[in-house]
C-alpha cells in the first residue's frame, strides 16, 4: 500500500465554505457489537433489547463515539493522513436506536471547513444526522481542527 | 452527589501498550480506511514511527478509567450500571501509534443533575511511558436514575 501524496488537499488550497466529500453510513445491530467489542465498551444499552425496553428505548442505541468514529474517519480520509484531526469535541443531542432487523438505520455525515486558522490548520464544523440530509442531528462537532500537511 | 469530590484526582491507571493489531481492529470497527492505520510503510511515509490509531481511539482507554471513577463511592452517584455519553472531547498533543505505553490520569471536573438524573463530567490526561502528554479527553455522562429519570 503506499500513500498518495498528491491526493492530498493543501491549506493553501482550501477557503471558508467548502464541503467536504459526505458520507452515508448503514448501521446494524452487528456493528454496534463489533464496535463494542473493539473499543472495550460492554455497556449492555448498546446490545440488550431488554435493557433497551426497560428504560423506555425502543431498542438499544449506537455508542456515541461509534457515531463519532464514522464522521472522523471522513475527515482523515479527506486529508490522507489519520493523525490530522487534532482537537474534537462534540454532543449527541439525540439517542440512536438501532432496532435488530437485519437492515439497522443510516447516518449520514456532512462536514464544512469554517474558518482557516494559522497554517496549517482548519476549522470545521461536523455534523450526523440520522436518515438522509433532512435527518435529524444525532451528532454536532462544531469546532474541529484539522491540520493537514 | 457529593460536590466536594469535584476536582479529585484518581491515580493514573496501569500501563497500557498500545498494539498493532488493536489498532486495526478498531480501525475496521470504525471503518477508517487511512493507509497510516493499516499499514506500517505508509504511516512512516507520513512521519509516524509506526500505524498510528484512530483519532477516537482513546476512549478505548479513558471510558474504562472514567467508568472506575463513576463507581467511587465517595462519589456517590445513583446508578452506576446504566449510563449514556452525552459529549466528548479529545484534543492531541500527538497520534497515538503503535508501542505507545500510555497511562490515564481521570479528574472529576463537574458534577450536575438534569431531568432527574445525574450527569458527571471527567478530564482525562494520557501521557507515555517518559512523560510525554499524547492527548486530554473530557467526558460528560448522564447516569440514568432508575427512580424516575428522564431518559433524554
Amino acid at each position: 500500500m503506499t500513500v498518495e501524496t498528491a491526493a492530498r488537499p493543501r491549506y493553501e488550497d482550501i477557503e471558508p465554505g467548502f464541503r467536504l466529500p459526505g458520507r452515508t453510513f448503514r448501521v446494524e445491530r452487528k456493528d454496534l457489537v463489533r464496535y463494542g467489542g473493539a473499543a472495550c465498551d460492554y455497556n449492555v444499552i448498546h446490545w440488550d433489547d431488554r435493557t433497551a425496553v426497560a428504560m423506555g428505548l425502543p431498542s438499544p442505541i449506537a455508542h456515541g463515539m461509534f457515531t463519532m468514529g464514522l464522521a472522523l474517519g471522513v475527515l482523515t480520509d479527506w486529508a490522507g493522513d489519520a493523525g490530522a484531526v487534532v482537537d474534537f469535541g462534540g454532543r449527541f443531542p439525540r439517542l440512536v436506536p438501532v432496532p435488530n432487523d437485519g437492515v439497522g438505520v443510516e447516518l449520514t455525515v456532512e462536514a464544512t471547513v469554517m474558518e482557516k486558522l494559522e497554517p496549517p490548520r482548519l476549522r470545521l464544523s461536523v455534523a450526523v444526522r440520522l436518515g438522509g440530509s433532512d435527518g435529524g442531528k444525532v451528532l454536532t462537532m462544531p469546532k474541529t481542527i484539522v491540520a493537514l500537511r | 452527589m457529593n460536590e466536594g469530590c469535584v476536582g479529585k484526582v484518581y491515580p493514573p491507571t496501569a500501563p497500557y501498550e498500545v498494539g498493532r493489531e488493536k489498532i486495526k481492529e478498531f480501525a475496521a470497527a470504525v471503518r477508517e480506511g487511512n493507509a497510516a492505520c493499516w499499514d506500517t510503510e505508509a504511516a512512516r511515509a507520513l512521519g509516524y514511527p509506526d500505524i498510528i490509531a484512530p483519532p477516537s481511539f482513546p476512549m478505548v482507554l479513558t471510558l474504562e478509567a472514567e467508568h472506575d471513577a463513576v463507581h467511587d463511592p465517595e462519589l456517590g452517584a445513583a446508578n452506576q450500571n446504566r449510563f449514556v455519553h452525552r459529549e466528548q472531547r479529545f484534543a492531541y498533543n500527538r497520534p497515538i501509534h503503535a508501542g505507545d505505553v500510555l497511562t490515564v490520569t481521570v479528574r472529576l471536573a463537574g458534577v450536575d443533575s438534569v431531568g432527574g438524573n445525574d450527569v458527571v463530567t471527567y478530564e482525562s490526561t494520557l501521557k507515555a511511558a517518559d512523560g510525554e502528554h499524547v492527548c486530554t479527553g473530557r467526558s460528560t455522562f448522564v447516569i440514568f436514575n432508575q427512580e424516575g429519570g428522564d431518559v433524554p
